[in-house]
């Protein structure tokens, strides 16, 4: 398996307080990559340099790189727009616009000059089916995407990411605001979509990171302690700090 | 205890009584404004009242036909909402999304300013500066006109409808302009394809609160437009429904006087009609 995103160096800061130390990290494509660690350690942070949408908060100082195909995306012949097409996001509370299911998918392929109505309707057809959402939505396409419920809100917030063919989804902690069925149903598809993308998922939830990830990365304090196969480092973690936040001890 | 009880329902006895003082004043001001409204209207005719295009309240015949005043001032806040609500809308974008924290705090104090010039003033400047403006701009003998009273008036509403529409353009949640960022959306797409739409209700009482505010004008119109009750004409002295009153009612008398009260009762029905179409835009904001 190629790497399809690595980070050089990473370090940021929120005004004068670092908030990530030096991250070095590869990502292999079409795989799970799992990001955990207790509540502020930075893993959320992490996820969102990946795509960029920390240059929307205005004090945050970035330096290192993040590679994605060989082009540091902090560079400034980058175009943040055309990066965050290829690498969508799903967040963490379902945040569908108001607006119908349908406008909903096609808000992305719109967005990017897609005005066929024939191919608006292929391409929202496809991305609810690929998001396992198809048969519950496909006669109510029209109504309002705020009137359902939570976890279908999620799967169709994860429709509206894949509309845009991206190349990478992340996801931060998508299942946190869901119920254990709704969650259940985002982890296989997970599972389902590695097959065509590379997701990098943050989680609290340290069995979700066994059950559908692949590799692991553990953040403490802002750095990146221990990153490897999710099935060695829950078993085998090489480090004090690992072992002791994965048995429990604190977080 | 029972003390304690005895104060809390004193003090609950002394809002409701607060309360309904408020209450009670636009009870007695509708109720006085159509008893005192009826009369003339009985005595000239709905019809010739409400249509009759000449109004000449102190000839030999007198004639109360005040179709002028209401096409002027339907005409003129027509005008400022034209030229006011694309201003003020686009302003209120900038200023809720795009401008920077320094600029934005200069501007909005501006806005707040605006909002606190008393109408004497607007209608002072606008008799001063614009009146000959407009005179020598358009080569017209008098620029005391329709026109200038729009132009005044699409400034007056301008704050109104910067301050309501960014209040509900700072009132969309963060996570859906977020969601279009990170489909690649650039913030000025994403402000008025998803931002925009979601603060459609909030936009829209504030055009709302902006007619509202241009139909009531009084002073600043009548310092501008002429006060002449001919029919509405861009480029002619006219006068609106509130001027109509403001002007006679000091010398009125008689018919005259009752039919002043029947101008007054036509306007309060308007301003009821806007009232409740902001309630409507207002309600349907919260759910």
């Amino acid at each position: 398996m190629s790497d399809i995103m690595t980070a050089k160096d990473l370090s940021l800061w929120y005004d004068k307080t670092q908030a990530l130390k030096n991250v070095n990290i590869t990502i292999p494509e079409k795989s799970i990559t799992a990001f955990i660690g207790p509540s502020g350690c930075g893993k959320s942070t992490f996820l969102k340099t990946l795509n960029r949408m920390n240059d929307l908060i205005p004090s945050v100082k970035i330096i290192g790189e993040v590679c994605y195909n060989g082009q540091n995306i902090y560079d400034n012949s980058v175009d943040v727009n055309e990066l965050r097409r290829e690498i969508g996001m799903v967040f963490q509370k379902p945040n569908p616009f108001p607006m119908s299911i349908y406008d909903n998918i096609a808000y992305g392929p719109r967005t990017h000059g897609i005005k066929s109505k024939v191919k608006l309707d292929e391409i929202v057809e496809q991305s609810l089916r690929d998001a396992a959402i198809w048969d519950e939505v496909k006669d109510r396409l029209k109504k309002n995407a705020l009137g359902m419920s939570g976890g279908q809100q999620q799967r169709l917030c994860i429709a509206r990411a894949l509309a845009v063919k991206p190349k990478i989804l992340l996801m931060d902690e998508p299942t946190s605001a869901l119920d254990p069925i709704s969650t259940s149903r985002i982890e296989e598809l997970a599972i389902e979509l590695k097959k065509s993308y590379t997701i990098v998922i943050v989680t609290h939830n340290m069995q979700q990171a066994v059950r559908i990830s692949d590799n692991t990365a553990f953040f403490l304090l802002g750095e990146l302690i221990e990153y490897g196969e999710t099935e060695k480092l829950f078993s085998q973690p090489t480090d004090k700090r690992t072992e002791d936040y994965i048995t429990g001890r604190f977080g | 205890m029972k003390k304690n009880k005895m104060i809390e329902r004193a003090i609950h006895g002394v809002f409701l009584i607060l309360g309904l003082l408020t209450f009670g004043c636009v009870l007695l001001i509708t109720i006085y404004l159509v008893i005192s409204g009826i009369p003339a209207i009985t005595e000239i005719g709905l019809f010739d009242f409400l249509f009759g295009t000449k109004w000449a309240s102190t000839a030999d015949e007198p004639s109360y036909g005040i179709l002028p005043f209401i096409l002027t001032s339907i005409y003129g806040t027509a005008g400022a909402i034209l030229l006011g609500v694309p201003i003020g809308f686009f302003a209120a974008v900038y200023l809720s999304k795009l401008a920077n924290p320094k600029v934005k705090a200069f501007m909005e104090g501006a806005v707040s300013l605006l909002a606190g010039i008393p109408s004497v003033v607007y209608g002072l400047v606008g008799m001063l500066v614009l009146v000959p403006a407009v005179r020598e701009i358009f080569n017209i003998p008098d620029g005391a006109s329709l026109f200038s009273a729009i132009i005044v008036l699409a400034i007056m509403i301008l704050p109104s409808i910067i301050k309501v529409s960014m209040t509900a353009l700072e009132a969309v949640p963060k996570e859906y302009e977020d969601a279009s960022l990170a489909l690649g959306a650039t913030p000025v797409e994403t402000y008025f394809r998803v931002s925009v739409p979601a603060a459609k209700s909030g936009i829209a009482a504030a055009v709302v609160l902006g007619v509202g505010r241009a139909i009531g004008e009084a002073m600043a119109v009548m310092m501008v437009s002429g006060n002449v009750p001919n029919m509405p004409s861009l480029f002619q002295s006219v006068r609106f429904l509130t001027t109509a009153v403001a002007s006679e009612m000091s010398y009125s008398s008689g018919l005259q006087q009752q039919a002043l009260f029947s101008i007054a009762l036509v306007l309060f029905l308007f301003i009821m009609l806007i009232n409740a179409t902001l309630n409507f835009f207002l309600k349907k904001e919260k759910d």
